[in-house]
């Protein structure tokens, strides 16, 4: 199946949500809150960077206040593109500003199951089967662990389910789910065998690391660390912000904006102090929490204009974006779920967000469904042909074609129209049936979907990982489990 | 007079405004009014006004945290009255709350607080990435009959199962009504570790402790 992978390059489509006065506006505010306010960085090991830096150090309250030339100053070494190296190099992602990827979604803690449609606990099973549908699916350009193996141990899970994905797909696997250092060093050496060796990895990541900073003005200890670690091994990191407007940050959404620049420009400027030009990416997914109950959106009109804000921020600083898009709080793939996913993946792709997290989920972030995953692929593929936009030229103004045909008549016969027959959007999963045949059929899009994703597990066989690689994996995962755990039965 | 001072009480909370429940609540202890009085029918007829409108839909959340800080700085500023007379004031019970050992999602966690507070409980909040031994501690040395556990990470659930095991192993299962939340807990994980309570909300996890304190 294909090994193609599909992205948004070269856009027509252009949207100005901020000023450069206002993202300079941003920008100084968040300064001031670095300085004034300070961050929270509850790790040894980043203390210690802040302190050489010059940072103003409060080592009991773990309080970091940093002038803005230091923080500017930091930024500026990080490398605007380099590339997310894939098992398979004809499937390396270029973080270059002018492409867009999609990946899955990641960390989901539940499965409807793809055989029974039951809902269920997610286990590392889920996580070979997503990867392999993944690895077939032209839209998905790279994996997200998407669920969590919650049937191998807590302490090297997240290494049982990069291996899962690796042996499953040949694509660039970022997780969001290894936030330690046992875990991270391991990860790395995991890396290191695929890529040939640690200095190899470093010019082909097929690795990349997301960690989430505590909002609102914190990082967690576990993500500093396993950070530290991978920028030190040139694995590409990223802190990922999720500031909520109302809860986590002011209820007005520049403030949040700020409150959440303020976290991800100062560890990224961490990251920096350590260990100059490592690979790094901004990370957001900003959103409103309901004021009604506090609860997770996972879309709505915030979240639509966050995702489109956020590049122009990360632009600001020239590195590239990872943008949390799809992830709709909807409880099955309906009205809602379309909506949000095709609103906060149009925004931030219009902008070139250069990584779009992700496809799969129900329930904000937190049920995988396959009929989702699929859905959302097709949302991406349709956003992909609208930035394409309107080619206007002589070839496309058709002009011999439209005297041909003259007043009258049609444009079926024409050589052009069969040229071109296949620039226009041919989708899988919208109906356009006559009304009868619904009518005896009853079925939509979700089945369609699922339909696909299960000819899908059923028939691809990915590229097998080389069972040595996968041999020596297992040994760097024993080593880091507790003494007497054993692996859990499958 | 004083049911004009119970209104004017009540509205204090309704406005979430602390500095006004504060001074009122300074006002009737001058002028002799029993304090368990003005917290019964003044500063809680406030919160009930505004945990109903919440409960309806009709007020929204940062409202309701606010009437929870104005009605806790009405208390503490008649506590010492209230020990003085040798009254106590007369809550549905005593709840621990925490967010576990390595996990710092917050707002769950402080949200089922605020509404247990709301909602007549005496609650302590431990904050977030507790250990098993203070969650534990706190509950033996305040007389809890609540121990509530929010959980947000899949790896830091079984948490939740280790205050239980603990609990178990000291002996002190039976002291203790345990209620456990977070979005990967479920039904069938909630049955497994043997907690006592579990709710996907925090209107839903006021419900769940009072019956399990008998007040429902
Ligand atoms: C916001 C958020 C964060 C914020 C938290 C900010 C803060 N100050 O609290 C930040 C960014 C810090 C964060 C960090 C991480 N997160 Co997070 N986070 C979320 C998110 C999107 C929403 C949580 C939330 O606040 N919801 C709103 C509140 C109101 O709802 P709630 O917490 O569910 O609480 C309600 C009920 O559950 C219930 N309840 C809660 N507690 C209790 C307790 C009792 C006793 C009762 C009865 C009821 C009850 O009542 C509450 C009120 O209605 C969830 C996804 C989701 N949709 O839940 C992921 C999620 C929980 N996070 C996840 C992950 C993976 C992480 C990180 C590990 C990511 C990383 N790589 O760094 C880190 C963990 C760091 C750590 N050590 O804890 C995963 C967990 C999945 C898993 N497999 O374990 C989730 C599911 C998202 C995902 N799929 O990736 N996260």
């Amino acid at each position: 199946m294909s090994k193609n992978i599909k992205s948004i390059t070269n856009p027509k489509l252009k949207l100005e949500i901020l000023t450069p006065a206002e993202v300079k506006k941003i920008h100084d505010a968040t300064l001031w809150i670095i300085e004034k306010v300070g961050v929270k960085f509850p790790s040894q090991r980043a203390l210690d960077v802040w302190t050489a830096n010059g940072a103003e150090v409060d080592r009991g309250r773990q309080i970091v206040k940093v002038r803005g030339e230091i923080i500017e100053a930091a930024l500026k070494k990080c490398p605007p593109m380099y590339p997310l190296a894939a098992r398979d190099p004809n499937q390396d992602l270029s973080l270059d500003g002018n492409h867009v990827y999609v990946g899955t979604d990641g960390c989901g803690v539940e499965v409807i199951d793809i055989h029974t449609g039951g809902r269920r606990t997610s286990k590392i099973q889920d996580v070979i089967d997503i990867a392999r549908v993944a690895d077939a699916t032209e839209e998905v350009a790279f994996h997200w662990v998407p669920v969590s193996a919650q049937d191998m141990p807590v302490e090297s899970r997240g290494l049982y389910e990069i291996k899962a994905i690796w042996e499953n797909s040949t694509k660039h696997v970022q997780t969001e789910s290894i936030y330690d250092a046992a875990e991270a060093k391991a990860a790395i050496e995991m890396a290191a065998l695929i890529a040939g060796g640690k200095e190899a990895l470093r010019k082909r990541p097929v690795l990349s690391l997301m960690q989430c900073s505590a909002s609102p003005l914190g990082h967690d200890g576990g993500s500093l660390d396993a950070a530290l670690l991978a920028a030190e091994a040139g694995i590409p990191t990223g802190f990922m912000t999720m500031a909520a407007c109302l809860t986590t940050g002011p209820a007005a959404m520049a403030g949040t904006l700020a409150v959440g620049n303020a976290e991800v420009i100062a560890a990224t400027a961490l990251l920096q102090l350590a260990y100059p030009g490592a690979p790094v990416f901004y990370a957001a997914a900003q959103t409103a929490s309901d004021p009604r109950n506090g609860a997770y959106t996972g879309g709505g009109p915030e979240d639509f204009l966050f995702g489109a804000a956020t590049n122009v921020l990360s632009d600001f600083y020239n590195i590239p974006l990872s943008m949390g898009s799809f992830a709709t709080g909807a409880k099955e793939p309906n009205w809602q779920a379309g909506i949000e996913n095709s609103l906060s993946t149009f925004m931030a792709g219009i902008v070139m967000s250069d990584m779009l997290l992700g496809v799969g989920f129900l329930h904000g972030s937190r049920i995988w469904s396959y009929a989702e995953m699929m859905m959302d692929c097709e949302i991406f593929s349709i956003i992909e042909k609208i930035m394409r936009g309107i080619v206007v030229n002589d070839e496309t103004l058709a002009l011999d074609t439209i005297a041909a045909v003259g007043p009258a008549g049609n444009y079926l016969a024409q050589k052009h129209t069969r040229k071109h027959m296949l620039d226009l959007f041919v989708p899988q999963f919208m109906d356009r049936r006559p009304y009868n045949e619904w009518e005896s059929k009853r079925d939509d899009a979700r089945d369609w979907a699922l339909a696909k994703a299960r000819r899908i597990l059923a028939e691809h066989q990915p590229d097998p990982l080389d069972p040595k690689i996968g041999a020596e994996m297992a040994k760097i995962i024993m080593s880091v489990e507790k003494k007497g755990a054993t692996e859990p039965a499958r | 007079m004083s049911e004009e001072l119970f209104q004017k009480m009540a509205q204090s909370i309704v406005d979430g405004d602390a500095d006004a429940a504060v001074a009122l609540a300074k006002e009737t202890i001058t002028a002799g009014i029993p304090p368990l009085d003005a917290i019964t029918k003044g500063f809680v007829t406030g919160v009930n006004i505004v945990g109903d409108a919440f409960g309806r839909g009709e007020a929204y959340l940062p409202e309701l945290v606010m009437a929870g800080e104005a009605m806790k700085a009405a208390v503490a500023t008649l506590d010492p009255e209230l020990k003085e007379r040798g009254t106590e004031r007369r809550t549905l019970g005593k709840v621990v709350i925490a967010t576990v050992d390595g996990d710092i999602h917050e707002i769950g966690k402080s949200l089922v607080a605020t509404m247990l507070g709301a909602s007549g409980f005496e609650v302590y909040d431990l904050g977030v990435d507790v250990e098993i031994e203070k969650i534990i501690g706190t509950a033996l040395n305040v007389n809890a009959d609540i121990i509530a556990m929010s959980a947000l990470l899949t790896t830091t659930m079984v948490k939740q199962k280790e205050v239980i095991e603990e609990l178990d192993k000291e002996g002190l299962r039976g002291k203790f009504k345990v209620m456990v939340g977070g979005a990967p807990v479920t039904r069938d994980w909630v049955k497994t570790i043997g907690a006592d309570g579990f709710s996907e909300d925090a209107i839903g996890a006021v419900n769940i402790a009072k019956q399990l304190v008998g007040a429902a």
